[in-house]
């Protein structure tokens, strides 16, 4: 699995895609799978505020639970309601259909500390 | 960490390994959804090797048995094995385990692998009757073939007639040319199936020869994970997790196997007295709505807090949210609506009636 190089990454494994002021966010192939088979996603609700770093949902595997962590500041504008019931999209296509939720940048300067696909891919 | 003889065989399935009680066990091949359903609908191959082999030998091993453990073990016929507690003074439970009479003046216990050293420990110095008790466990590996198609794919291995073998029932036999195998028809699965014990050093022929015999049944080999997502849908206990020292067989779910008129066992006297003044909780399974408890959820009545998750998971089989959990005995009754603190929400929860699971043939 490779990386898209538009994205952007956290070194919690998540990702980041940006069109204009709007973030999309999802969890990256490594996230999917160190946590295996995806049963439950707990998404944020449409018009919070969430500040980089903090909790913005949870992604469940039969395992465990998992937070997945607001790569930048923002207000979420929509969240991925095709994930209920398919939650295993998140694991066979964690960059694309598996997105969980986006983000309106409240701080578009926060983007500059994220990582990019080749320091993401050190990492991973 | 420590190995079990089919170590080798996981990395080349390319198995995820992870530390199990100091073990390091395959979690999961192709996955835990996958081989959850491979199990239920057709067949799958478990390492059970780190479980413990404790062997009692002597004229009174039976009796020495018996005084360890809850259920009636003298009833056992020789082939007979039988599930039951084994309870320390205050009527806790040490472990859970399979008590099988092998032959006159030779009994296996069958213990978890977490509490190998802790067993037989308590049993040499709870035997005042001065059997011989050995822990065999390092010179016994332990496959379990689980599913459907067991009986048929494991007939290919052995002469053993296994329709004779009743369940929970085992015969000694020859299984892949090895010699002096226990074939055991028990599990931990729900599913019909067998767990074959076999001597460590012929664990490089058994695992192949399963392999081969198991392709036209389509067997897959299952990890840890898969294992407790089978075994939640049947509520059976896992020890350490639903079930430990501080909780008796009565609170435990385990009335069933505690024969309280067969005669003393250590733990009777604090298990009677329990039952006579009542039992103040009880293990039950519950269906959760919405969100999928962990272990140590509260669990809570009327926004008071009555009891604790001990095991929870996502049913692969059943597609709902299951868990198994201490609440006040007077509230244990099938329908009992609970709410279940989950990270801060709260998620409505109702008792089921249990196994949740029943196989379909």
């Amino acid at each position: 699995m490779s990386y898209p190089s538009h994205y952007k990454y956290t070194d919690q494994h998540e990702w980041v895609s940006v069109e204009g002021d709007i973030a999309t966010v999802g969890i990256t192939h490594h996230a999917q799978d160190a946590l295996g088979d995806i049963v439950h996603v707990e998404l944020p609700a449409v018009g919070k505020t969430i500040a980089k770093g903090k909790s913005a949902c949870e992604v469940e595997s039969v395992k465990a639970v998992s937070d997945v962590y607001a790569p930048i500041s923002g207000t979420v504008t929509e969240v991925n309601g095709a994930l209920d019931g398919n939650e295993s999209v998140i694991n066979s296509d964690p960059h694309g259909g598996g997105w969980l939720f986006k983000l309106r940048l409240s701080n578009p300067g926060e983007l500059a500390g994220l990582l990019d696909a080749t320091a993401y891919t050190a990492i991973a | 960490m420590r190995r079990t003889p089919f170590h080798e065989f996981h990395k080349e399935a390319g198995a995820r390994l992870i530390d199990f009680g100091g073990w390091e066990m395959p979690v999961q091949y192709a996955g835990i959804l996958e081989e959850h359903a491979a199990c239920r609908e057709r067949v799958g191959l478990f390492d059970v090797s780190h479980m413990g082999e404790v062997w009692f030998r002597g004229p009174q091993a039976m009796d020495a048995v018996s005084h360890l453990v809850t259920n009636d073990v003298k009833k056992l016929a020789f082939g007979q094995a039988m599930y039951t507690a084994m309870c320390n003074e205050r009527g806790g439970i040490v472990d859970d385990l399979i008590v099988y009479n092998v032959a006159p003046e030779e009994v296996l216990i069958c213990v978890n692998a977490a509490n190998r050293a802790k067993d037989y420990s308590w049993m040499i110095s709870h035997n005042p009757l001065g059997v011989d008790i050995v822990n065999e466990s390092d010179f016994w590996a332990q496959l379990a073939i689980q599913g459907r198609h067991a009986e048929a794919l494991l007939q290919t291995l052995t002469a053993v007639p296994l329709d004779q073998i009743k369940n929970y029932w085992f015969a000694l036999g020859t299984v892949a040319g090895i010699e002096g195998c226990i074939i055991a028809r028990t599990g931990y699965t729900g599913e019909d199936g067998f767990e074959i014990f076999l001597p460590a050093g012929a664990a490089d022929i058994l695992w192949p020869a399963v392999h081969a015999a198991g392709k036209p049944f389509g067997l897959a080999n299952i990890g840890l994970g898969a294992r407790d997502t089978l075994r939640l849908e049947m509520k059976y206990c896992l020890y350490g997790n639903d079930i430990n020292d501080d909780t008796t067989p009565l609170e435990g779910g385990l009335a069933w196997v505690t024969k309280l008129e067969k005669g003393d066992f250590i733990g009777r006297g604090p298990v009677l007295a329990q039952k006579a003044a009542g039992v103040p909780k009880r293990l039950v399974g519950l269906v959760v709505e919405g969100r999928i408890a962990r272990p140590h959820s509260p669990i809570l009545q009327n926004g008071v807090v009555v009891g604790e998750v001990t095991s929870g998971t996502r049913s692969p089989s059943l597609g709902l949210n299951l868990a198994i959990g201490y609440v006040p005995a007077g509230s244990a009754a099938v329908g009992t609506a609970f709410e279940i603190d989950i990270r801060g929400t709260m998620a409505p929860a109702k008792v089921a009636k249990t196994p949740f699971y029943t196989r379909p043939y």
